[in-house]
């Protein structure tokens, strides 16, 4: 062992500068890190109430013990081990130590209810599985009988469980320890094993969450994971110092390449929050460098912000206004280096001082150096509320077949409704429908016993459909629209992304939903939800008077303001020469709510759109044929299963649409939304 | 349901206990014991005393008539602070929490009887006062952890919702590591979710730490559920006493809840 890790020391590094390129699984790196800085924390986590740390050297140490105890179990090359939980630092380590045997793991969300997890188990053959606790050992108690390959389980927190049959059930110390007796008698058995591991060995199976039919085993390789990893840890020059929070589930691919890839790749510390209610705290107490969130955190961020300075005193409050609004103004571009008046720069600094700095430690990002969101379109006020602070928010684009990346934002080159250039390694090219398609080292290998999907989602020649339309704007930035099959064209031929247009409607809190139309039309018509909550409190403060939703959404104050954030959209629309057909001709407020239950939303509250067009038949007609007022009579479904009858008349207004900003007199500066 | 700890002997014996406030009787010779490790119910209808005779036996009130006999040792009448010590510990009907504390310190208040170091010691917080301290934290912390309230360690409890506001009075109580254990309507204004959290956590406690306990309850489906032998008040007498299912099928127990004809 010791001549071994000697030897990866002397060894030149690969071109990225983080691993010898004998390093290529993660077991082999972890003797690398182990090796290099021993005494330097590898993962902490918080057990009560006190931070608990590794040192890569125990995480080796402890990773062997595992190994051993697994082969003593059974483990062998080629094993699929199913991992379900929290983020805890053992469970991390089974991946490696799994890895470590030549098995593969593959974790399931921890959310997942029994009958999805039994899709999964069985599906990946699963001969094992490693629990976190009570709960999850409950659910796979519960499938064992139907996934005729699952052998055994092993749990990590013993409590409620003393009472279980044992035959096939054990606790991970026990595992361990049996491991650690085994590894005594065979000392050299571990590193042979280590040894047979190649890059282009299977590292890990990720199930995607199949929004659209069963989950499908993504296979990701080491090579994959281990050259993507090292390709952004060098993008956002990641280093041994930096630290994170891994929250987010084990299963999805951004944070076993966030909170373990890189990781184990730059050599930086991964801790685990105390509970998933902990979060925000455990943020807080860390601080992490390195931070990623989908923007639903950031929302909630924002949210507990703003509720917590209306209850301010009055002189607080005052302060934060007038700081926010002097960062606003000059922030984010102090951030990119751009030419910020005297003052300007000087009242940021002082707003450093008195509020961002603090507010900023508040929230944990004290110490965060790079920090992305993904997932979903983020609004525009939110982006740049943070970005405002000093906080480096940027965006990218990717997915599991990726091993995550595909798109980033450099530092310097932050956009808001882009999701930035290609990664290192990465080649983009627009299919002729408007898809994104994308080459690169982290394309995975196959989908596991599915190779139809392969096919269908991989050329021959190794191209891969993302299955998003998007294009590049003039800075050669990437901008994802929609879902590549629900882009349409208008009857000009112009681009028409229905959901494009959705979100910007989206961002503004007045309106809850929106659904546009406009496929082979000759303009863009949209349905509106106005926010009850909103909406009700901006009419409660005008003394309009309202009794119902039905009765809200119907009067003209809230039509006419609910047009001013149309035409807005509109303005915005007008600045992008790929979408300024797509402005908003007219529009209408639905007398209704839209609905899981009557089928108008899925249980994820994504629209339903095509189901509404036909349900609202009447009401898309008269949109397009410049009635202003229609007649609605339909069927709803109250709460309680009982149904009753909706009906009445809905007026419909046009919007102004406005030319393209070059070509106008109109207002330069366009307000963010 | 399986269990680490066989029920045992007697822990707790009360024997023809009469209590009166004024010319109100709220108990008339109610005799009962409980067992070292088993789960106790006290169920009656409102009014029936339930919660005067958890006042009794934690000492709070004092039997004009009868004896308690607690762990071998015989009393007519004794101090709360003795029940204490004795290791005797209860939650309340109506959350008595230091709402301004947060559930690190009120959960640390249930440590109180377990401290030694003196008060100078403390307020210095020299050596020992210190170490003192360390383990008694961590003593909560285990508590905190076994009822998952990591999140809310340092909210002031004013500002917790109800059933949370429970469950930290019974990591008070449990901080004093009793030996009985009495809850009074533990899972009273709770929803369904709440009540199904609270139950595990009694079962668990009782199952981890062998905590015997006593528990007042009016929801009868927790009561079948949790508790190993009933026994049910009615205007301060005792009217039935045996398993939950000898209880349910207790013809005055029946009358007593659904009324009867006259």
């Amino acid at each position: 062992m010791a001549s071994d890790a000697n030897r990866d020391q002397r060894e030149a590094l690969t071109e990225a500068g983080f691993r010898p390129a004998s390093a290529d699984t993660f077991p082999k790196l972890l003797r690398f890190q182990a090796a290099t800085r021993p005494g330097r924390a590898a993962s902490r986590e918080k057990t009560y109430g006190i931070w608990q740390s590794w040192t890569w050297r125990e995480v080796a140490d402890d990773v062997r013990d595992l190994a051993c105890g697994l082969h003593v179990l059974g483990v062998r090359g080629g094993d699929k081990v199913a991992i379900v939980g929290d983020n805890r630092p053992r469970l991390y380590w089974t991946f490696v130590a799994v890895q470590a045997l030549g098995g593969v793991p593959v974790p399931v969300y921890q959310d997942s209810v029994a009958e999805e997890m039994r899709f999964v188990l069985d599906h990946a053959e699963a001969r094992f599985a490693v629990a976190e606790d009570q709960e999850q050992v409950d659910k796979l108690i519960e499938i064992k009988a139907r996934c005729p390959k699952l052998e055994h389980i092993v749990y990590e927190d013993p409590r409620g469980l003393r009472h279980y049959d044992h035959a096939h059930l054990s606790a991970y110390d026990q595992v361990q320890e049996k491991g650690r007796v085994f590894a005594a008698a065979n000392p050299g058995f571990y590193d042979a094993e280590v040894a047979k591991g190649r890059g282009g060995d299977m590292a890990v199976m990720l199930y995607t969450s199949g929004t659209t039919g069963q989950p499908k085993g993504c296979v990701l390789t080491f090579d994959n994971l281990i050259a993507t990893a090292e390709n952004a840890a060098r993008f956002d020059r990641m280093t041994a110092e930096d630290e994170v929070l891994a929250y987010l589930p084990m299963a999805w691919v951004g944070d076993h390449v966030y909170s373990f890839a890189e990781g184990y790749v730059a050599g930086f510390c991964v801790a685990c929050p105390e509970s998933g209610a902990t979060v925000l705290n455990d943020l807080r107490e860390l601080g992490p460098t390195y931070f990623f969130a989908p923007p639903r955190i950031f929302e909630n961020l924002l949210t507990t912000v703003t509720i917590r300075m209306e209850d301010a005193g009055a002189l607080k409050r005052r302060l934060f206004k007038f700081f926010i609004a002097v960062a606003k103004r000059s922030g984010s571009r102090i951030m990119d280096g751009k030419p910020v008046p005297l003052l300007d720069r000087l009242l940021y600094r002082l707003g450093d001082l008195l509020v961002y700095g603090p507010l900023k430690n508040t929230l944990g990002f004290s110490r965060v150096r790079v920090c992305y969101t993904a997932g979903e379109a983020i609004g525009p006020d939110m982006f740049e509320f943070y970005r405002s602070l000093g906080l480096n928010m940027k965006q990218l684009y990717g997915m599991t077949e990726a091993s995550v990346f595909i798109a980033m934002q450099p530092d310097g080159e932050v956009k808001r409704d882009t999701v930035g250039k290609p990664a290192p390694g990465v080649e983009i090219k627009i299919a002729d429908g408007g898809e994104v398609m994308f080459k690169s080292p982290g394309v995975f290998r196959e989908y596991f016993k599915n190779p139809a999907a392969t096919a269908e989602a991989k050329t021959a020649d190794g191209w891969v459909h993302t299955g998003d339309a998007g294009y590049f704007d003039q800075d050669g930035q990437l901008k994802i629209i929609d879902r590549a099959k629900d882009v349409g064209k208008l009857k000009d031929g112009a681009l028409f992304a229905p959901k494009y247009i959705e979100n910007k409607l989206k961002f503004f809190p007045y309106i809850r939903e929106a659904v546009a139309f406009g496929a082979d039309q000759d303009r863009v018509c949209v349905f509106i939800n106005i926010d009850m909550q909103a909406v009700g409190d901006w009419a409660e403060r005008r003394n309009i008077p309202y009794g119902s939703y039905q009765e809200l959404a119907a009067r003209p104050e809230v039509y006419a303001l609910i047009k001013a954030n149309v035409e807005e959209v509109n303005r915005d629309l007008a600045r992008d020469p790929h979408m300024k057909s797509s402005q908003i001709a007219r529009f209408l407020i639905l007398p209704k709510e839209l609905d899981a239950d009557d089928g108008e939303l899925t249980r994820t509250r994504k629209v339903r759109r095509r189901f509404i067009g036909e349900r609202y038949g009447a009401l898309v007609e008269a949109l397009f044929s410049g009635q202003t007022e229609a007649e609605l009579k339909m069927e709803i479904r109250f709460e309680d299963g009982r149904v009753g009858t909706l009906s009445g008349r809905v007026r419909i207004e046009g919007a102004e649409r406005f030319p393209a900003p070059d070509e106008s007199a109109g207002p330069r500066r366009l307000k963010a939304a | 349901m399986q269990r680490s700890r066989p029920v045992g002997d007697v822990l707790l014996h009360v024997d023809d206990i009469s209590l009166s406030f004024g010319g109100v009787q709220a108990l008339s010779g109610v005799s009962f014991d409980i067992r070292k490790h088993e789960i106790r119910a006290i169920i009656g209808p409102n009014g029936a005393g339930k919660s005067s005779m958890l006042n009794v036996i934690n000492g709070f009130y004092h039997p004009q008539q009868g004896t308690i006999t607690f762990m071998g040792q015989t009393r007519k009448q004794m101090r709360p602070h003795e029940a204490a010590a004795q290791g005797i510990a209860r939650t309340f009907q109506n959350i008595a929490l230091f709402k301004g504390m947060s559930t690190l310190d009120n959960i640390m208040t249930g440590r109180l009887l377990k401290m030694h170091g003196n008060f100078l010691a403390q307020l210095t917080w020299v050596g020992p006062a210190e170490r003192e301290e360390i383990a008694h934290r961590e003593q909560v912390e285990r508590i905190i952890d076994f009822l998952e309230i990591q999140a809310i360690r340092k909210v002031p409890v004013g500002q917790l919702p109800y059933g949370l506001q429970k469950r930290v009075e019974l990591g008070r109580a449990l901080a004093a590591e009793p030996t009985l254990l009495l809850l009074d309507e533990p899972m009273a204004g709770m929803n369904v979710e709440e009540k199904e959290d609270m139950c595990r956590f009694v079962l668990d406690v009782n199952d981890e730490f062998g905590t015997t306990i006593a528990l007042i309850e009016h929801d009868m489906g927790v009561v079948m559920d949790l508790s190993d032998r009933v026994v049910v008040l009615d205007y301060g007498r005792k009217i039935a006493d045996g398993t939950p299912d000898e209880v349910r099928s207790d013809r005055k127990v029946i009358d007593a809840y659904l009324g009867v004809s006259h």
